[in-house]
């Protein structure tokens, strides 16, 4: 399956399945993140249902330094 | 006590969590400043390097009131959308609205400040918008629900402290809400200067980070902010024209 992970084209393997999946395949599993799928902003509890098809657009984003 | 819509804070500080030498540095910086509010921003991940740390990490964040910023938003849309990521990690319902206008000065859209504003406001956030120090805008933005008001002393980063103290003044004078003066203080005595105009509380960040010492620097601008308020309590002097002595002019036997 093929989708677009922070504007850059990811392969990622049949397995995963879901958000929660893909965090995990991308090893972020303990990072403080948040997720935005297909333009809908998700809760945390809201990761494992976020079911991921082939052209699904996944942005990654979490709090950086600034003022 | 600051009180900022639902949260009360006993220190009046905010400071920014950008461009600190290191994380060490940071987190010393952090301590000594006494502060309760750190701003962040909202930025995609770099997904291939997990590895990379993430100031987050050094810090117990229970301890900090999150305010992320809007930065990198042009317009009220953009704008509500970072919050709502913002909001989506849990740990935060106050927003600091930075739409920047103007790459150059770094100044921000009035109009699409308080859009997004109203908009954020209706969402039930606690909206703590960046302005310029337009006094009529100011207003605009409490009307809207705006839970303090946030007029810049001078551009983003700049370190010249106040420019125009006559409308700061004024901003406060009218002012329902909590005034915090947020951007271009360079030094302490800014800070202090802001607080003794009657600021309620100051949010800065270059002014520590690229200080020469950062961590001493967060130590002075405590002390500064904590200075500046009780001065403005105490309630100043006023000025005079000509000298008025502080000793008695009587019961001495010289000069006669």
């Amino acid at each position: 399956m093929k989708i677009t992970v922070n504007g850059n084209g990811l392969e990622v393997q049949e397995e995963v399945k879901h958000v929660k999946g893909l965090i995990d395949f991308l090893g972020l599993e303990d990072k403080p993140l948040i997720i935005e799928h297909n333009q809908q902003i998700l809760q945390k509890e809201e990761h494992e249902k976020a079911v991921l098809e082939n052209g699904d657009k996944v942005e990654i984003v979490h709090f950086v330094g600034g003022g | 006590m600051l009180t900022v819509g639902n949260y009360q804070f006993k220190s009046r500080l905010f400071l920014g969590t950008g461009k600190y030498p290191d994380f060490d540095i940071q987190k010393q910086a952090v301590d000594k400043s006494e502060t309760e509010v750190l701003t962040f921003s909202v930025r995609r991940m770099n997904i291939y390097d997990p590895s990379l740390p993430n100031f987050l990490e050094k810090i117990d964040v229970d301890r900090y009131t999150f305010l992320p910023n809007t930065a990198g938003a042009k317009d009220a849309k953009e704008a509500v959308r970072i919050a709502k990521l913002a909001a989506a990690s849990g740990r935060c319902d106050m927003v600091k609205v930075e739409i920047i206008g103007c790459d150059k000065t770094l100044l921000p859209d009035p109009v699409e400040t308080l859009k997004a504003t109203e908009e954020l406001v209706a969402e039930g956030f606690t909206v703590l918008p960046y302005t310029s120090d337009d006094v009529v805008l100011a207003k605009k933005l409490e009307e809207a629900g705006a839970h303090a008001v946030m007029p810049g002393a001078s551009p983003i980063g700049s370190g010249q402290g106040i420019i125009n103290p006559l409308n700061l003044s004024f901003i406060i004078e009218q002012s329902k809400v909590p005034v915090i003066v947020d951007a271009g203080i360079g030094s302490p005595a800014d800070a202090a200067y802001a607080m003794e105009l009657g600021a309620e509380g100051v949010l800065l960040n270059t002014a520590v980070s690229g200080a020469h010492d950062p961590v001493k620097m967060a130590e002075a601008m405590k002390y500064a902010i904590e200075a500046g308020r009780l001065g403005y309590e105490a309630g100043r002097i006023a000025m005079k024209d000509y000298a008025v002595a502080s000793s008695p002019e009587e019961g001495i036997s010289v000069g006669n």
